[in-house]
């Protein structure tokens, strides 16, 4: 099987557990249906996932010309055909063309701005088993939960570096890290920072309503990959197992309020150039049903995780991952577009120039470490990382390499306008 | 007589309102100078607390402080946001923004005239963006704006006067200073909006993303001015086309 790349053993594992590792890797009929939903995850009414999968399916990237990459740079919007163009193989030759138009439109719609975050893992406990992350089940690491007095001390440290702006992110367990948890986290949150956004495992419309009123306003879920049939090779259990609950999830979180929304497939689990188009147009049909949400892009490209250095982004060189941010931008010029510490410090460096609106500064991808890290403190407990970064520059490092490009680094670009948070000021 | 225009009761002499957003924050100082402007606007998304980043710092004293409601969806929050701006300290002007759109970031009218009403009757000097209808201006008039801000062509497009011959209508129709916002891109089209008599310009991105910002900054201000001027002395007759007829039409006339 392909995917084997993925797959890590684990000593510590019972003879029970490690059966059923084993039942779920090579026998597919041992695990559940990827598209039924769950007992408890809501069905909404959306044509948004259907339109994306219809014109998904039907992309053969190889049938565009060089003279639809010409004509795709020449009109003053891109449609969708233009889109598929332009992340076509036969793009690549325009590369430098595709750089000078994304960079006309980043600049139209965000003119020399760079937004910056970094994201918190609050816990990394897990119920699935996708075999190509880090905090998948089965991976013998570390397991934290940060209390609340953890998470806060976390949270100083990191509002005292100077940022701004938060992406709080846990495993995917709602047993140990419940609505509640996360709910409270922010709250706290909202003491220390400006715009605070999650990533967390999709919940419900309801749910979503309850997060935005404890001070969260932007949503992150990431696909992964929009080949369902790939999807379920790579998420063998667990509840992110169901692909059109996790798809549905950007619209349930603007149904519950949400000011924005971010998308991203992860580069390099199946055909990126397909990833990419479906990816372009969940945004591009939500934008159209919800034209008030804010809409961002990720572009995620495989990392190697700990217990298995092997994983890399396969087909997805610099090259195409820059490809395709052009084609994002010049697409959907008003998204806004996140190139996170998975990528080093010379492409992250070169991507503001182009397409990228906003960088990650000061990450740490571990559990509860902020405070060792930015104090050189040491400090044994805390959670293993995600994934490996690649990129570790603190944020007065990142603050001073955006100004070196001539740019303008923002620390915050958001103001909360319900009621009750206007005391805030 | 010196060539002023006023808002709730103050004289303003630039006709030349900068924006703040999309560029260095130590460029501002010398941007309002070349500019020559006397308003800058702030948008209080922005308007970071932290010192370093604080654009309040970054303006000269006597430069009249705009802050914008960008972020608002309702007349709801637009109003929150102004009632912020009073308390940080931001003066009594407000430039109401209210976008239910992502993507191309137009202007909610109906918002924006409710909006209006409510901030002016706090005692407020609103200036409302708005998408060019005089029926709308004549409503935002009526709720007590200070002046109306119609848009050239969509917030950061730098495609100039598409929108030409609705300001042209609102010049033509209302009392109050008719201020072009957003979509300017060159000197030229703020000279031409000018020319047309619009008692101001506000631009921000054709100067941020200029590659010397002071500079441009000052060929928007040579513009402005050469626009006003233009406009106050009168155009001279400009042909449509041809020349005129050596037969006119009305030759035929008798007694």
């Amino acid at each position: 099987m392909e995917e084997n790349q993925f797959l890590i053993e684990n000593s510590a594992l019972t003879g029970e557990a490690l059966e059923k590792k084993r039942r779920l890797e090579q026998d597919p009929s041992s695990r559940t249906d990827h598209m039924a939903y769950m007992e408890g995850m809501e069905q909404i009414q959306s044509d948004v996932r259907e339109r994306v999968m219809a014109q998904t399916a039907a992309y053969d990237y190889d049938r565009y010309t060089a003279a639809d990459v010409a004509a795709a740079l020449s009109h003053d919007t891109c449609t969708i055909e233009d889109f598929k163009a332009l992340l076509s193989p036969a793009a690549l030759p325009f590369l430098e063309q595709m750089a000078e138009k994304a960079q006309l439109e980043t600049r139209k719609h965000f003119g020399n701005s760079v937004y910056i975050f970094t994201p918190l893992y609050i816990a990394n406990y897990c119920e699935n088993y996708c075999i190509y992350c880090g905090f998948n089940c089965y991976n013998q690491i570390h397991r934290k939960k940060l209390t609340m007095e953890e998470i806060e001390r976390e949270m100083k440290v990191i509002a005292d570096s100077g940022i701004e702006e938060i992406l709080m992110l846990t495993g995917e367990s709602r047993k140990m890290s419940d609505l509640n948890y996360i709910g409270e986290a922010c709250k706290l949150a909202r003491k220390y920072f400006r715009n605070v956004g999650l990533e967390i495992y999709p919940v419900n419309a309801d749910e979503y309503a309850y997060l935005h009123q404890c001070g969260a306003d932007y949503i992150t879920v990431f696909q992964e990959t929009y080949n369902p049939d790939k999807y379920e090779t790579l998420h063998l259990m667990g509840h992110k197992r169901v692909w059109p609950y996790r798809f549905e999830a950007q619209e349930r979180a603007l149904r519950g309020g949400m000011r924005g929304v971010g998308f991203s497939a992860l580069l390099g689990l199946d055909d990126f150039r397909k990833d990419a188009l479906a990816t372009g147009l969940h945004v591009y049909y939500l934008q159209r049903k919800y034209p008030h949400a804010e809409m961002s892009l990720s572009c995620p490209r495989l990392r190697p995780i700990i217990n298995n250095e092997k994983i890399n982004p396969r087909d997805v060189h610099e090259k195409q991952l820059c490809q395709i941010l052009c084609a994002y931008r010049i697409f959907l010029p008003f998204a806004g577009i996140t190139v996170s510490s998975r990528e080093n410090a010379r492409f992250r460096n070169g991507i503001i120039r182009i397409a990228a609106t906003k960088v990650s500064a000061g990450v740490s991808t571990g559990i509860g470490d902020h405070e060792a890290k930015y104090s050189g403190k040491e400090e044994a407990a805390a959670g293993d990382e995600q994934f490996e970064i690649a990129d570790s520059r603190s944020f007065d490092e990142m603050y001073d390499a955006i100004c070196a490009q001539g740019l303008q680094p923002v620390l915050n670009d958001y103001i909360y306008t319900d009621a009750e948070d206007g005391s805030r000021f | 007589m010196k060539d002023t225009f006023t808002l709730g009761g103050h004289e303003f002499t630039s006709r030349f309102i900068l924006g703040s957003g999309k560029y260095n924050l130590s460029l501002i100082k010398a941007a309002i100078e070349d500019a020559g402007a006397e308003i800058i606007t702030l948008a209080l998304r922005r308007a970071n607390t932290k010192k370093e980043e604080n654009i309040l710092d970054y303006i000269p004293e006597g430069v009249t402080l705009l802050p914008n409601t960008s972020g608002a969806r309702t007349a709801e929050e637009a109003v929150r946001i102004a009632h912020l701006a009073r308390e940080m300290g931001c003066g009594d002007f407000v430039k109401i923004e209210i976008m239910r759109d992502s993507k191309y970031l137009l202007p909610d009218n109906y918002e924006t005239i409710r909006a209006t009403e409510i901030l002016a009757k706090e005692g407020y000097v609103v200036m409302p963006y708005m998408y060019p209808d005089l029926n709308v201006a004549r409503s935002l008039a009526a709720a007590g704006a200070a002046c109306i801000m119609p848009l050239a062509a969509p917030i950061g497009s730098n495609k100039g006067l598409a929108t030409k011959e609705f300001i042209q209508i609102l010049i033509d129709e209302i009392e109050l200073p008719i201020i072009v916002d957003a979509g300017i891109g060159r000197p030229s089209q703020a000279c031409e909006a000018m020319e047309m008599g619009a008692a101001a310009i506000m631009a921000n991105t054709a100067i941020a993303t200029a590659g010397d910002i002071p500079a441009m900054a000052g060929a928007f201000k040579k513009a402005i001015e050469a626009g006003r001027t233009a406009y106050l002395t009168g155009m001279g007759r400009v042909l449509q086309r041809g020349s005129e007829a050596s037969d006119p039409l009305t030759g035929f006339l008798g007694d």
